[in-house]
């Protein structure tokens, strides 16, 4: 319909100047409302992933002088790819990834669960309650738990204590205080920090796909005998996986990106004392503003950025063709 | 685990649900309140045995503290000044850009929608060294606008702009303000924003709560304690030889608590706006 409007005042032969004008306008104007973030995009993004490129050959510090950088070649590569702390730092990210993503969807996944079956006008109260953490700056979130893994009368260590007595539960916890800020404790503590910081993150993705699953389903089944949990198994589980492929993709970008809460956790990242809780990241702002590396550390981020690239294409092996299917 | 008695495993069910519901709220609450009650207390009561849990009295002596060690309300200012311009402008620039992909047919249309959703998967945190060395180079360091004008148009922001713009704006209407004489610009401003208002105030918590929360790049580009944000200048107490916890928890209690108040209010909203973005489409 569009064209045809377009078009006509061009074939009645002379144009007013006001409808030349909206003409003019109607064809140009959504160059400029889209313009201003591909200016910003090219100056602020682009250009500066692909200037980190060139720097990835190059030696420069910056006492060197801007412009003063020299051509090296696979160098800045060849020494990440050999350093034992890069190596380190990825297997701490690789851990950290691990074990404090896997428990945020066993969690979220159960709890959403439960929240969708069970919870009609206080739904989103709970929600919300779960969803508090995500919303809150991770530096003062790591500030708080910093306090609260104290060795000495720490809240967690104290609740540990007090778990120690129960006949059960006690036996597999530690009798002792445990000093979290150690190289081996340290991942644990941040690990746990990012599980109550982003598990109700996922609580809301769940619950926004659960949702979604039209209820006459769970109906027939219901009909047909199947019992609450064959549901969730039959029913639930299948439905959710184009969610979960969702939610695991930003679980695996995020936690392989993982800065803050270590950063603060480690009080700036002091972590020649503490190697065990150095993620990659930190380890890339420590070469670039503590080292003044700047091209080496441009080489670490670009090969963290091939990471991501193939555990998000792993991903896509395992879950993104189930949840094509689905789609 | 399933029984054919479907009452009394139904009620076990139930049961675990509201225990396992029960427990993880405490759980999520519990630091906020231990937060909230150092805040109030002392360095050494806070180590004490046993550890407070009720509220003391020297929130105003904390306080005191943080004013003498940082310029508190300067970075407080700064992270205020920061979120709003930062969600003014954004607004502003992506519900012009999601209005311009969701009503116009253009050349090279998809191609540049494709774009803007390709920079969602750039993770953000690599680009912190080319970013910090552009800043250097172009002389704003330790200037604010060197946090904000970047993010003044934001690829979510446009997605989610598209994806409400296409829902809730009626071609017809946008036609309609045409023949009546509006200029594009016009039809915008006059028509399309009013109308986008729900997803505008979903945008602005989402940018404003992120913005406020910002650490990595304000850290790296502010370097003069009076350009530092409240999550910068709070970290580098935390550096000190005799850490005054009280007083960091004082701050990070007032760095937290407009976020508290700001969800409490809109977070139905927020919620919301955030399911039906991420699932559409």
């Amino acid at each position: 319909m569009r064209k045809t409007l377009d078009n006509l005042p061009s074939r009645s032969s002379p144009l007013s100047l006001s409808m030349r004008w909206s003409n003019f306008q109607r064809r140009y104007a959504p160059y400029i409302f889209v313009s201003p973030f591909f200016i910003l995009f090219l100056v602020f993004g682009l250009y500066p992933s692909l200037f980190s490129l060139y720097m990835s050959f190059q030696s420069w510090t910056p006492s060197d002088g801007w412009g003063r950088w020299k051509y090296v070649g696979l160098d800045n590569y060849t020494f990440t790819l050999t350093d034992p702390m890069f190596w380190r730092s990825m297997w701490n990210t690789i851990w950290l990834g691990v074990v404090s993503g896997v428990p945020q969807h066993l969690i979220a996944i159960p709890l959403a669960f439960v929240i969708h079956m069970m919870l009609g006008r206080f739904k989103t109260f709970v929600t919300a309650v779960y969803f508090l953490p995500y919303i809150t700056s991770s530096v003062a979130i790591a500030l708080i738990f910093n306090t609260l893994f104290a060795t000495h009368n720490g809240v967690i260590n104290l609740v540990i204590a007090h778990l120690n007595t129960w006949p059960l539960l006690g036996a597999l916890l530690p009798d002792q205080n445990i000093n979290w800020f150690t190289s081996a404790n340290v991942k644990y503590a941040i690990a746990l920090v990012v599980i109550w910081q982003f598990t109700g993150w996922n609580v809301l993705l769940y619950l926004s796909a659960l949702q979604a699953i039209p209820k006459d389903l769970y109906e027939a089944a219901a009909v047909d005998g199947a019992s609450r949990v064959q549901q969730f198994r039959y029913i639930t589980l299948p439905l959710l996986r184009p969610m979960m492929f969702f939610a695991v993709s930003l679980t695996i970008i995020g936690n392989m990106q993982l800065f803050e809460q270590p950063f603060v956790l480690l009080n700036g990242g002091a972590s020649t004392a503490t190697p065990g809780g150095q993620t990659v990241t930190m380890y890339m702002y420590r070469t670039a503003f503590e080292w003044l590396e700047m091209g080496t550390a441009a080489s670490i981020a670009w090969i963290l950025f091939i990471f991501i690239g193939i555990l998000t294409y792993l991903n896509n092996l395992i879950f993104g063709r189930a949840a094509r299917g689905v789609d | 685990m399933a029984r054919k008695r479907v009452s009394f495993g139904g009620l076990l069910l139930r049961l675990g649900g509201y225990g396992l519901l029960g427990l993880g709220g405490l759980l999520t609450i519990a630091p906020f309140y231990f937060m909230f009650v150092f805040a109030t207390h002392q360095r050494s009561e806070i180590f004490g045995f046993p550890p407070p849990l009720w509220f003391g009295e020297h929130f105003w002596s904390n306080y005191q503290i943080l004013l003498e060690k940082i310029p508190f309300w300067r970075a407080y200012w700064n992270n205020l000044y920061l979120a709003l311009m930062v969600t003014v402008t954004g607004l502003f620039f992506s519900s012009l850009a999601g209005f311009g992909f969701a009503m116009y047919e253009f050349r090279w249309r998809e191609q540049l929608f494709a774009v803007v959703l390709a920079t969602l998967l750039v993770p953000a945190i690599l680009n912190l060294i080319p970013f910090y060395l552009l800043i250097y180079q172009i002389g704003w360091i330790n200037t604010p606008k060197a946090l904000w004008v970047p993010a003044m148009a934001s690829a979510v922001g446009i997605f989610m702009m598209r994806q409400y713009i296409l829902s809730a704006v009626p071609k017809e209407l946008v036609d309609a303000a045409r023949i009546d004489g509006c200029s594009e610009f016009q039809v915008y401003w006059r028509i399309v924003l009013p109308l986008i208002r729900p997803a505008l105030g979903t945008l602005g918590l989402i940018t404003f709560i992120g913005s406020w929360n910002r650490f990595a790049d304000v850290n790296v580009i502010m370097r003069t304690q009076e350009t530092k944000t409240l999550p910068v200048v709070l970290r580098t107490l935390q550096g000190a030889t005799d850490v005054e916890w009280g007083a960091i928890m004082a701050g990070t209690a007032l760095l937290v608590a407009p976020l508290l108040i700001v969800f409490a209010l809109a977070a139905r909203q927020l919620m919301e706006g955030l399911t039906s973005g991420a699932l559409k489409n």
